[in-house]
């Protein structure tokens, strides 16, 4: 049977036997006197026989996914090497792709090896046997795990605080989850860098101030060997956050003062969706707006003061960006703001202070946790916003500092990098996954030193 | 509006004693000669719903009041329009006149932060900011310039502290936050933080209601000798602490003043048969 047959029916047996399990407790009860007579609600029984008649084949059935493929392929290789085939490490996945695709028939078996093709049998009848032995193991396992959970019902079974720990193992795997992938991502891209480092040394990539990833393809071609020096790139970044964070922060921030102390009821149900609505316009579109209309606007504003403004300048990126940001900062910001409990406000108002005062002097400190919070979030937004980026402020990677200047960001450099034609272990491709690892040290640092701002003057309320 | 009844169940026995006239009049002594602060007509709204019913009284100087009633009968409801902290209800209207020293505290042009500095509050739970004891107290003398050096200001929340029988148990800590406290040292650091700007009058909406017994009798020692500086209207909702602390007792049923007399008769002799119903617990 196939796995996804096997799932179905699985979670039909579970439900089923959630009724049938709800069934016998509830027909104890009733000579008992009613369900108060038995220790756990009719639906603790049903789930707790639901669940270990499910979990333990589920569990199995997952464990069999992981482990069945490389366990098959391992085996119908080791029959070819017996057979006398010469197999060195970088042809097998070849030469594995080529009998999966004989067993499943893509390829025509005419014409080929025969060793490939009795592979290719062998492959299909071990397939055959796996499938086969894990419906049995299944149905063997759902059904002991049944009768165990079915003999053990009694009207002194406590089965609502075993359900209760099978609910805190679900939640805890949920977290993993969450958890083991932010790991794999981390460590994937730890490879893939330690790889571009190999060829570029570190102090040449996170000190070297020259950004011109250009590498010959070929051997015998003429072309510069490439520079790989992050620093303009980051400043870039930096450049275009800062100019952002100078427009989101005092303008969300202020937005979510207004709505959360002085907006009366009526203006705040107004005003507060149509700044979400800022959050739901996609970046491409901010993206031309800076590119064809912000943009234009700085250069020809700064030819008649007589300054040079890029056409693509960080100020038009930056500024763009910003107003995207606004709607983050204001409703995370608005929400920790609401949340001072009114006795604080009430506290400062009875002194005699006015309501700025107070918002100053009380909200703010109490709430300052949760700002910081959004604008960090704001800010890995921003470092990682790539689309305003490349349609406004350019792809040249110029160390400057000066926002009327064209620079250029880690996320647009990264992109550039992977688009196209490329050979995947150049070390042009392989800078993108030190860019990108990089970039995720700089944010973390960032968000830690955050955490130290807000730890040294949070005022605490309870 | 037809007479109101709020008391059901098992206390229904006790009803046809409870219910108020529409033309109820307040009895006993409301009025006093050289008041600090009077009211005249007050009725307060909360959009159609009307808390307080045409509620005049007067508040002497130096007199601890203390107002009484039943839980929603609108005591604290009055407090609260005493300094306009009504305005922070966005549904809360308040008509008639409430004035001291012979100002209107509603006209239009009354600067209602002047006006709470001149009215300190303390309310029911103890709220000092998460700030240090030193900052709390400090907290109303800055935002109205009352220190111009630091030393003043050291005096100032040196003063209020004491004042607020605080001083010894703090002055070691001054800078610790002042969250950290017990209950009861909140609560009096509350009112040290109330009294640092010198107010003429300070309300107390039930200020023991959290507080354990001991907490309490050192707040209610606390009034007694603020008394002689200021203007106590104090809310509560302790029968025996009203006749510990008060010289006269308001006595709040279901929005209207029924009676106010000096406490000592309201607790012996009250003149009206709801008040008198009230404290000798048929109801409340």
């Amino acid at each position: 049977m196939q796995a996804t047959n096997i799932l179905i029916l699985i979670l039909g047996l579970g439900i089923f036997a959630f009724y049938l399990g709800r069934g016998r407790s509830l027909a104890l009860a009733k000579p008992l006197g009613g369900i108060r007579h038995i220790h756990s609600l009719p639906s603790y029984y049903g789930a707790h026989v639901a669940l270990w008649c499910a979990l333990p084949s589920l569990l199995l059935l997952g464990l069999w996914m992981i482990f069945d493929d490389p366990l098959i392929n391992s085996i119908v290789l080791k029959s070819l090497a017996t057979g006398g085939m010469a197999i060195d490490a970088s042809s097998e996945s070849l030469l594995l792709n080529k009998i999966t695709n004989l067993a499943d028939g893509v390829l025509p078996r005419k014409g080929e090896e025969p060793a490939l093709v009795v592979a290719a049998d062998l492959m299909l009848r071990l397939q055959e046997i796996s499938r086969w032995s894990l419906t049995a193991l299944m149905m063997t396992l759902t059904l002991m795990g049944f009768g165990w959970s079915w003999s053990r019902i009694s009207s002194t079974f406590r089965a609502r605080p075993q359900v209760e720990k099978v609910m805190e193992k679900l939640l805890l795997s949920c977290a993993c989850v969450a958890i083991f992938t932010t790991l794999g991502i981390v460590l994937s891209v730890l490879f893939e860098s330690i790889q571009f480092f190999r060829s570029v040394p570190v102090d040449d990539f996170v000190f070297g101030l020259d950004w011109s990833p250009q590498t010959a393809i070929r051997e015998d071609q003429v072309g510069s060997s490439g520079s790989f020096g992050a620093v303009p790139l980051f400043v870039g970044t930096l450049l275009i956050s800062a100019v952002a964070m100078c427009i989101a922060v005092p303008v969300g921030l202020m937005s979510a003062i207004y709505l959360a102390e002085y907006a009366s009821k009526s203006v705040r149900s107004f005003a507060k969706p149509a700044l979400e609505v800022l959050a739901g316009i996609p970046t491409v579109v901010y993206g031309f707006f800076a590119a064809l209309t912000v943009a234009p606007f700085l250069r020809d504003l700064g030819a008649s003061f007589g300054l040079s403004v890029s056409s693509e300048s960080a100020l038009a990126a930056g500024g763009v960006m910003g107003v995207m940001i606004i709607p983050f900062i204001s409703s995370l910001a608005d929400d920790v703001i609401t949340a001072v409990p009114q006795s604080m406000r009430d506290g400062s108002l009875a002194m005699g202070a006015t309501k700025s005062e107070t918002v100053r002097n009380v909200i703010i400190p109490a709430a300052l946790p949760g700002i910081v919070g959004g604008i960090m979030l704001a800010v890995s937004r921003a470092i990682g916003e790539t689309m305003i980026v490349v349609m406004a402020a350019g792809m040249a990677a110029k160390l400057t500092a000066n926002p009327l200047d064209s620079v250029t960001t880690v996320t647009v450099q990264i992109v550039t990098l992977l688009t196209g034609d490329q050979e995947f272990d150049s070390p042009k491709t392989l800078a993108a996954f030190a860019l990108g690892l990089m970039l995720f040290v700089v944010t973390l640092m960032l968000n830690i030193f955050a955490l130290q701002i807000v730890k040294k003057y949070r005022e605490q309320y309870d | 509006m037809n007479a109101i009844n709020s008391v059901t169940g098992a206390k229904a026995d006790v009803k046809q004693n409870l219910e108020v006239a529409d033309n109820q009049v307040t009895v006993g002594s409301c009025f006093t000669e050289a008041p600090k602060m009077t009211m005249r007509n007050v009725n307060v709204f909360y959009d159609d719903k009307q808390a307080i019913h045409d509620v005049s009284v007067d508040i002497a100087k130096h007199e601890v009041i203390a107002m009484i009633g039943p839980s929603g009968c609108g005591k604290s409801t009055f407090l609260r329009s005493l300094n306009r902290m009504n305005d922070t209800v966005e549904s809360c209207r308040v008509e008639g006149e409430i004035c001291m020293d012979g100002e209107n505290l509603y006209a239009p042009k009354l600067d209602v932060v002047e006006l709470r500095a001149r009215v300190g509050m303390v309310f029911q739970k103890p709220n000092p900011f998460p700030k240090s004891i030193y900052d709390n107290v400090a907290y109303g003398p800055k935002i109205h310039g009352l220190a111009d050096t630091r030393v003043d200001l050291d005096e100032i929340v040196e003063n209020s502290l004491r004042k607020a029988s605080l001083w010894e148990e703090v002055k070691e800590r001054l800078h610790q936050s002042g969250t950290g406290l017990s209950g009861g040292q909140q609560q009096r650091l509350c009112i040290a933080r109330a009294i640092a700007v010198s107010p003429e009058v300070i309300l107390m909406d039930e200020p023991c209601s959290a507080l354990d017994p001991i907490a309490t009798a050192k707040i209610e020692e606390l009034i007694e000798e603020l008394s002689q500086n200021f203007t106590i209207a104090i809310v509560t909702h302790s029968m025996q602490q009203a006749a510990r602390v008060s010289h006269r007792t308001a006595y709040f049923h279901l929005g209207r003043l029924i009676e106010v007399n000096p406490t000592e008769q309201v607790f012996t002799m009250p003149e009206h048969e709801l008040t008198e119903a009230y404290i000798t617990g048929r109801f409340g």
